[in-house]
C-alpha cells in the first residue's frame, strides 16, 4: 500500500525569501571581500573620512567658535602671524589668511563626499539604464548610444571641464552633474552594456519572455538586478575620478565654491609658501594627503569588489 | 587590413565632426557674444557694437555660422588670439604643440614599459608581500593628486636638493647670445629621439630568434650603443649645453607624469595576467616541460598584452588630461598651460583652438593605436 505523505506547505512571503537570499549572498561576498586586505584598508579609510565629514557640523555647533573656526571667513585675532604652525589652539595650524586648516579639511571632506557620491549616482543610473536598454533592444538605439559613448571616451575630460568652467559659472552641483553625464554616457555604458549582453542570452530571460513578461518587466526585474554588482563597482571608480576632477579644477581656481581641498592647496601655493622651505609644509600636506587617501580608498574598495564580481580573478 | 584602416579613418573623421559640433554648441550656447566684452567701454557705442557683430558675422543664423566654423577649422583657421593679439591661434598652437607631444609620447612609452614589466612580476608573485606592497604603492600613485604630487616633487628636487630646475622650458641666462631658436633645437632633439627609438626597435626585432643569453647581451649592448652614439653626435655640435638645458627641464615633468600613469598599466597587467594564467594553454605549456621563464614571458604575458594595449588606447585622453595638470605645475609652455592661461585671461579663441587641438591629438593617437592593434591581434584583421 502506498502511503502518500503530503508535504506541509509553508507559506512564506516572497519578499522574505528574497531578503534571506540577498542576506546569504551578501554574507558570502563579505567573506570574500574581507579576505582581501586591500579592500578592508580602503573601507576603513572611507569610514574614517565619513566620520570626519559628519564631525564638522557638530564641532562647529558645540565646540568651535564660528568667528574663529569658520572654514571660509574665520580669523584668529589672538595669533599675530599667519600662517601659524600647528598648536593646541589650531591642531593643523592656520593658513595665510588666518583660517583654521583642520576646519577647512573637515569641511572639504563633506564637500568631496557629496560631490563624488552624487556624480557617481548620476552616472550609474544613466549608464545602467542605457546599457540594459541598448543591450536588450539592439538595433538603432544601441548604435546611437554606443557611437555617442565612443565619442565621449575619446575626449580629454579635464580639458573640456576647464573650458566649460571658463564659459559658465561652475558650482559643485553643476560639476557633479556634468561629470556624471560625461561618465554615464561615456565609457561606463560600454562596459555595462557588454555585461548586459551576456545576461540577455541567459535562459531565465527567455523563460520570462515565454511566460509573457513585457519588455520593461524583463529589463527592470530580471536584467537590472543582475547588473547592479558591476554598476556598484563602477560607482567606486567614478567617485575616485570625480573627487580628483573637482580637486584639480578648484586647484586651478575655476570653480565657484566656498571651500574644498583643491582650494586649500591653491591658497598655499598662490601665496608662495612652497618655495619658502620645509617649515610651511603643513599648509600643503593635509589637503594633498586627504585627496590622495580618499581617492585611493575608493579605488581600493573598487578593486577588491572587482575580484568578487569577476570570478576569474579569484585565487581559488 | 586596408578595409579595416579605411573604416577606422572614416569613423575617426566622423567623431571629429561631432567633436567640433560639440565645441560650437558649447561656444554658441553661452549667453551674449564677443561684443559684450565692450559693454563697459564708453567709446564703443551700441551702433559700433552692432557693426562689429556684422563684421564678425555674428548676425547670421547659427546654422550658417556652424558651417563657417567647420570650414575655417578644415582650413586651419582658428581665429586670432585676444591675449596675444594679432597673433593667429594656429601660430601659437604650432609653436607649442611639439613640446606637449614630446612630453606625452615619452610619458606614454616609459609608463607602458614600466607598467608591463612590473605588472607581469606582480601576477607571477601573487599573494606575496611584494605583490601587496606594490599594489598599495600602485594604487596610491594611480590616485595621487597630481598637482600636489608635482608640488612635492618640485619641493624635493628643486628646493631641498637643488638638483633640477623647478619649472619652465629653458634657462634664459644660457640662451642670451645664441642665434638658434629654441624651437628649432627642440625639433632636432625630437628627431634624434625618434631615430634612436627606431634603432632600438630594429635591434629588438632582429634579435628575436636568437638564444636567450645572446639576445640579452645584444639588446643591452645595442641600447647602450645607441645612447652612446646620440651623446657623441650631440657633443660634436656647438649646442650640446643648450640641449642639455632643455633635457634637464624635462626630467621632472616626465618623472611625475610617468609615475602617475604607469601604475594604471601595472595594475591592469596584473589582472589580465592572472586571468591568462588560469587558461588551459598555460597548463599545457607547463606540462610540456617548458621553463618558467618561457611560460611567463612567451605564453602568459604575450596573451595578457592585448587587453593592456587596448587600455592604453582608451587611456590616451586621460594621459592628455594629466598632461594639462603637469604642464601647469611645471610651467612647461605646452598646450595644457596655454589652455589654462587662455581660460584665465578669457581668451576664448585660443581656449577653443587649444581644446580642438587636444581633441584632434586624442583622436589621432586613437587611430594610430587602433591600427597598431590590428597588427598585434590577428583576429581584428579578418573581421
Amino acid at each position: 500500500m502506498q502511503t502518500t505523505t503530503t508535504q506541509p506547505i509553508i507559506i512564506v512571503p516572497l519578499w522574505r525569501v528574497r531578503l534571506r537570499l540577498a542576506w546569504k549572498s551578501f554574507k558570502a561576498n563579505w567573506k570574500l571581500f574581507v579576505h582581501n586586505p586591500i579592500g578592508v584598508i580602503g573601507l576603513v579609510i572611507i569610514l574614517i573620512f565619513a566620520l570626519m565629514a559628519i564631525s564638522h557640523p557638530i564641532l562647529m555647533k558645540y565646540v568651535w567658535e564660528p568667528r574663529v573656526y569658520d572654514p571660509v571667513i574665520g580669523y584668529d585675532t589672538e595669533i599675530f602671524v599667519h600662517p601659524s604652525p600647528p598648536s593646541a589652539r589650531h591642531l593643523l595650524g592656520t593658513d595665510p589668511l588666518g583660517r583654521d586648516i583642520l576646519s577647512q579639511l573637515l569641511y572639504g571632506t563633506r564637500f568631496s563626499f557629496i560631490l563624488g557620491i552624487s556624480s557617481a549616482l548620476i552616472s550609474v543610473v544613466i549608464a545602467t539604464t542605457i546599457g540594459a536598454v541598448s543591450a536588450y533592444y539592439g538595433g538603432v538605439v544601441d548604435m546611437i548610444f554606443m557611437r555617442l559613448a565612443d565619442v565621449i571616451t575619446m575626449l580629454p575630460f579635464i580639458a573640456i571641464l576647464v573650458v566649460l568652467s571658463a564659459l559658465w559659472e561652475f558650482t559643485g552641483f553643476t560639476l557633479a552633474l556634468v561629470y556624471g553625464l560625461l561618465v554615464g554616457f561615456g565609457g561606463q555604458t560600454i562596459v555595462i552594456k557588454s555585461q548586459a549582453l551576456s545576461i540577455k542570452v541567459k535562459p531565465y530571460i527567455e523563460s520570462a519572455r515565454a511566460s509573457g513578461g513585457g519588455d520593461w518587466h524583463i529589463i527592470l526585474t530580471h536584467m537590472l538586478p543582475n547588473l547592479l554588482p558591476i554598476s556598484f563597482l563602477f560607482m567606486m571608480f567614478t567617485v575616485t575620478n570625480a573627487v580628483f576632477a573637482e580637486a584639480a579644477l578648484s586647484f586651478f581656481g575655476l570653480l565657484n565654491i566656498r571651500m574644498s581641498w583643491g582650494i586649500m592647496i591653491n591658497t598655499a601655493q598662490a601665496a608662495g609658501y612652497l618655495l619658502a622651505g620645509s617649515e610651511y609644509l603643513y599648509l600643503l600636506l593635509p589637503a594633498g594627503m586627504a585627496i590622495t587617501l580618499l581617492c585611493s580608498a575608493f579605488y581600493m574598495v573598487g578593486r577588491a569588489m572587482d575580484e568578487i564580481v569577476n570570478p576569474r580573478l579569484r585565487e581559488r | 587590413m586596408k578595409k579595416y584602416i579605411l573604416r577606422r579613418v572614416i569613423q575617426i573623421l566622423f567623431t571629429l565632426i561631432i567633436f567640433q559640433t560639440l565645441l560650437f554648441v558649447i561656444l554658441d550656447a553661452q549667453p551674449g557674444d564677443i561684443t559684450n566684452l565692450y559693454l563697459t567701454n564708453p567709446k564703443v557705442t551700441p551702433e559700433i557694437r552692432e557693426q562689429m557683430r556684422v563684421i564678425l558675422g555674428l548676425d547670421k543664423p547659427p546654422l550658417i555660422r556652424y558651417f563657417q566654423w567647420l570650414g575655417n577649422f578644415v582650413q586651419g583657421n582658428l581665429g586670432l588670439s585676444f591675449s596675444n593679439y594679432p597673433r593667429p591661434v594656429m601660430d601659437i598652437i604650432l609653436e607649442r604643440a611639439p613640446r606637449t607631444l614630446f612630453l606625452f609620447l615619452t610619458n606614454q612609452i616609459l609608463s607602458f614599459i614600466l607598467g608591463y614589466f612590473l605588472g607581469k612580476q606582480m601576477a607571477w608573485h601573487r599573494g606575496t608581500f611584494f605583490e601587496y606592497s606594490l599594489t598599495i604603492v600602485g594604487v596610491i600613485l594611480f590616485t595621487i593628486f597630481t598637482p600636489w604630487f608635482g608640488l612635492m616633487m618640485i619641493y624635493l628636487f628643486g628646493i631641498k636638493l637643488q638638483l633640477l630646475p623647478i619649472g619652465k622650458f629653458l634657462d634664459p641666462s644660457l640662451w642670451r647670445n645664441v642665434e638658434i631658436p629654441a624651437n628649432t633645437l627642440f625639433y632636432y632633439m625630437i628627431l634624434t629621439a625618434v631615430i634612436a627609438c627606431f634603432l632600438i626597435v630594429v635591434i629588438t626585432l632582429l634579435t628575436r630568434k636568437t638564444s636567450r643569453t645572446l639576445r640579452e647581451i645584444i639588446r643591452f649592448g645595442g641600447v647602450l650603443g645607441v645612447i652612446g652614439l646620440v651623446i657623441l653626435i650631440w657633443s660634436l655640435t656647438p649646442y650640446d649645453y643648450l640641449a642639455l638645458d632643455i633635457l634637464k627641464h624635462m626630467i621632472l615633468p616626465v618623472l611625475v607624469s610617468t609615475l602617475v600613469s604607469f601604475a594604471g598599466t601595472m595594475l591592469l597587467m596584473r589582472n589580465t595576467m592572472l586571468e591568462t594564467l588560469r587558461e588551459d594553454f598555460i597548463m599545457a605549456a607547463r606540462a610540456k616541460g617548458l621553463s618558467e621563464h618561457v611560460v611567463r614571458d612567451k605564453h602568459a604575458a604575450r596573451n595578457a598584452f592585448l587587453p593592456v594595449f587596448t587600455n592604453l588606447i582608451i587611456g590616451i585622453p586621460f594621459a592628455l588630461s594629466g598632461g594639462i595638470i603637469t604642464e601647469t605645475i611645471f610651467s612647461w609652455p605646452g598646450m595644457g598651460l596655454t589652455l589654462l592661461q587662455a581660460v584665465n585671461l578669457e581668451d576664448i579663441p585660443l581656449a577653443m583652438g587649444t581644446l580642438s587641438f587636444v581633441g584632434v591629438l586624442a583622436l589621432t593617437a586613437h587611430l594610430i593605436a587602433d591600427v597598431a592593434y590590428a597588427f598585434l591581434d590577428p583576429r581584428i584583421r579578418y573581421q
